[in-house]
């Protein structure tokens, strides 16, 4: 199955995602920031990013920017967790090359079907 | 797939509540600098309010997901108020700070009832709801955008024609339109005609971009919203039209609604724990592991030629026991801005009650000590600084008229010294006022109008019960009931609480606490058949006694001479009213201890030896004695007392009549009553 790496500041939605994708077998890492993520995807190649945008230290459109700008990055599938409320944030999100995004509040079941979106 | 989502929610409930301690704290930020500035509105500064934002949202964000509707729908509000300072819509003025502030409160106290599953204050919480939102209806200067969620086309057909032309740059964002093309062939039968017309020559063409756009027959009853759905992350980066070949009744679209999730308490108090903590732990506990192999290794073939090494893997192992017990102890540390974190709030509260101008500084609030010190120092800290604001700090034109700054100045300083905590409360007021706390002393009937006492034993009778000076009773100070309590309950803690002050400068109150409930480091000591404890952290020395140095003043108790200081000496088989191996000092020795700043000399017959106690409360498997703190099981199972030296020395030196004696300290005889009898054996 794929690698996926949940980025979020709140543990219980990083726990929520993880239990989530683990559940249908894939393999989940986590970050609680930008900056974690960034590190952590040093020379290591994930299937997909699923990444919040309101975070501490660096934010999710930030990521997203930095992400794209790495050759291993340049198209693979990032998507961003937003709420309704975030329409302006949403359009930063596809300018800086998002792929798509998941409206919270979202249940299991919403999520599994949007990776199976983009996982194919 | 049915995944429980409760397993969640103890999370969600820790991180909203810490998120609604560092959005209160922030708050309290913007709200001091606008104080500073005296403007009404406060220029904040934008990484406050993101840090602001950031809580609610997440809280926002988490509600909705793990099915708390009431708390989500309440921090939606929030968060779009939030939202539109964060814009520099506008600009805070102390009132939105203030109505902020009952937001968090709301939030908390939903997020409470969530978890214990309790019902929450509906109509306060209504309230501040619709404040929130007239609020915002008054910032209307900019329409507020995405706000009603967009009209659903109902329509259901069975026949769709989709023209999907993808930007060249399509790639580059991770889509691929090959799964669009999948997805949509789950809705139904696809058929599909690529348009190859816009491929470029191959020395032209970037295989990073898409070249290729696709006309679809979808066939299958599918509402547009689906069909539109499939591409809701594209549609900037694409040419599109959804058309129906014909038209059918349209259909309602549905939610799913969030199913009412059964809540489950989970009451259990949890504790977090530093990662290097349990690293330190594993550690220890891994040179246990060796050490006792070391040990079985020397068992198994013992002889004594290995005694040496016996001693030595036993001196070993009882090293790795401290180190565990330090590390274990270490576990159930916090550092005491858990206590401290309540008190701007608090300070915000009432000075804002009281009129009065006050700015809250916190020092050394990383210092770390035992959790349930922490639990039980709250409200007596509370209550100091409650009385700094009350009594201690003066209205803004008191202050002006003494030739002081407006805003008053309360600092807390905590510090590590030695096996106990400090903590200083220190305000910048008027100051015990002598003269006052005398007189109201007097018309309670605590003391005679004709009793002389110093300043600072003037000071100590605010710890007397029933004493309150305060003009008018408010609900923040002056029930009379109070600093006694305040004592008190540091005292069961095994700490003490000082008082400094100067007229006109300001009072300070010093809390020392034990770092720990559990374990002491105790000096034990024989007296006759006795064995007591002396805690090692009151001991400054112990000396032979030379009997030229005592001394007895006419009259008074016993003084020891001790390089040109003079000790009250205290023969513990008199005060304790035991048969001593020798009553003559110079077959004995003098533990020299000293407490709230104070020394004595006690006399005992021989020292024992040092080590670590395991602390039993004697109140409650015997009763209270004055003079001994606590009690404790030796080595060899028999019960020894723990001494309480702060008492001691008080009691030493009322004896002494090294003070001008007031005769309402009790004499020592009653004392020696009380403690003679619980000498269990």
């Amino acid at each position: 199955m794929a690698t996926i790496l949940t980025v979020d500041d709140t543990a219980s939605m990083r726990q929520m995602i993880s239990f989530t994708l683990h559940s249908v077998g894939h393999e989940v890492i986590q970050a609680s920031d930008g900056k974690e993520a960034l590190k952590v995807l040093e020379g290591k190649k994930v299937d997909l990013v699923i990444a919040d945008i309101n975070m501490p230290n660096m934010d999710g459109i930030t990521l997203l920017k930095s992400l794209r700008a790495l050759a291993d990055y340049k198209f693979t599938p990032i998507l961003m967790l937003t709420t309704e409320s975030q329409d302006a944030k949403r359009q930063q999100g596809k300018v800086a090359g998002a792929t798509g995004w998941i409206v919270k509040p979202f249940n299991p079941e919403q999520l599994l079907t949007v990776v199976k979106k983009v996982l194919g | 797939m049915a995944i429980d989502m409760r397993q969640f929610h103890q999370t969600f409930f820790e991180e909203s509540l810490e998120g609604l301690t560092v959005m209160e704290a922030e708050l309290l930020h913007l709200e001091r600098a606008a104080c500073a500035s005296g403007q009404d509105t406060v220029y904040a500064d934008s990484e406050i309010l993101n840090t602001i934002f950031r809580s609610a949202h997440s809280i926002k964000g988490g509600s909705s997901t793990f099915g708390f509707g009431d708390v989500a729908a309440f921090a939606h509000v929030l968060e779009s108020r939030l939202d539109a300072l964060r814009d520099r819509r506008s600009q805070p003025s102390q009132r939105v700070v203030g109505l902020l502030l009952l937001s968090v409160d709301c939030l908390r106290s939903l997020i409470v009832a969530a978890k214990t599953g309790k019902e929450a204050d509906r109509n306060a919480i209504e309230a501040v709801r619709v404040q929130l939102e007239k609020l915002e209806s008054e910032n209307t200067a900019l329409p507020v955008t995405g706000k009603t969620p967009t009209q659903v086309e109902a329509l259901t057909t069975t026949h769709w024609h989709i023209l999907f032309r993808p930007n060249p740059r399509m790639f580059h964002t991770g889509n691929d339109p090959l799964r669009i093309l999948r997805e949509l062939a789950g809705l139904g039968k696809l058929k599909t005609t690529a348009d190859v017309s816009g491929l470029p020559s191959w020395e032209q063409l970037n295989p990073e971009e898409c070249y290729l756009s696709w006309n679809v027959e979808l066939v299958g009853s599918t509402a547009r919203e689906a069909v539109a759905d499939v591409f809701s992350w594209v549609l900037d980066d694409c040419c599109l039209e959804i058309a129906p070949k014909t038209m059918l009744a349209p259909t309602l679209s549905q939610r799913t609604v969030a199913e009412a999730v059964a809540f489950m308490d989970t009451n259990a108090g949890t504790l977090r724990v530093n990662v290097p903590k349990i690293d330190g732990l594993i550690n220890t506990v891994g040179e246990l592991v060796i050490t006792q192999t070391m040990l079985s290794q020397i068992a198994t073939n013992f002889s004594f030629d290995n005694l040496s090494r016996l001693f030595a893997g036993i001196a070993q192992l009882e090293r790795n026991t401290r180190e565990l017990q330090e590390s274990v102890m270490r576990i159930r540390m916090l550092p005491l801005s858990f206590a401290f974190n309540r008190l701007p709030r608090l300070v915000h509260d009432m000075s804002q009650k009281l009129g009065k101008k006050v700015e809250l500084i916190v020092h050394g609030e990383q210092t770390e000590i035992d959790k349930t010190v922490i639990d039980r120092l709250i409200d007596p800290l509370l209550h100091l600084v409650r009385n700094c604001l009350g009594h201690g700090i003066e209205p803004p034109a008191e202050r002006i008229a003494a030739g002081k700054p407006e805003t008053g100045i309360i600092e807390l300083k905590a510090y590590q010294k030695g096996g106990n905590v400090a903590i200083e409360i220190r305000d910048d007021g008027r100051g015990m006022q002598h003269e006052r706390i005398f007189a109201k002393a007097v018309e309670r009937g605590l003391i005679s109008a004709e009793a002389k006492l110093s300043p600072e034993e003037i000071s100590e009778m605010i710890f007397l019960p029933g004493f309150s000076t305060a003009e008018t009773v408010t609900d923040v100070s002056g029930r009379g009931v109070g600093m006694d309590i305040v004592r008190n309950n540091i005292r069961s803690l095994g700490g003490s609480v000082e008082i400094a002050s100067q007229p006109g400068r300001g009072t300070c109150f010093i809390v020392r606490l034990p770092l720990t409930l559990a374990i002491l480091d105790g000096l034990s000591v024989q007296v006759g058949i006795h064995t007591y404890i002396l805690p090692l952290v009151s001991i400054v020395e112990s000396v032979r006694i030379r009997p030229e140095q005592v001394s007895r003043p006419a009259g008074g108790a016993e003084l020891y001479g001790l390089r040109k200081e003079y000790l009250p000496l205290l023969r513990l088989y008199e005060l304790f009213r035991i048969e001593p191996r020798s009553a003559d000092l110079t077959q004995g020795l003098l533990v020299i201890v000293e407490a709230d700043g104070k020394k004595a000399g006690l006399y005992v017959d021989d020292l024992l030896g040092q080590q670590q106690v395991v602390i039993k409360s004697l109140a409650t498997h015997y009763r209270k004695v004055e003079g001994i703190s606590a009690a404790t099981i030796l080595g060899d199972g028999s019960v020894a007392m723990i001494l309480d030296v702060t008492g001691l020395i008080r009691l030493a030196h009322s004896g002494a009549g090294h003070s001008v004696s007031n005769g309402s300290d009790a004499p020592p005889a009653t004392v020696a009553a009380s403690a003679a009898a619980p000498t269990i054996n």
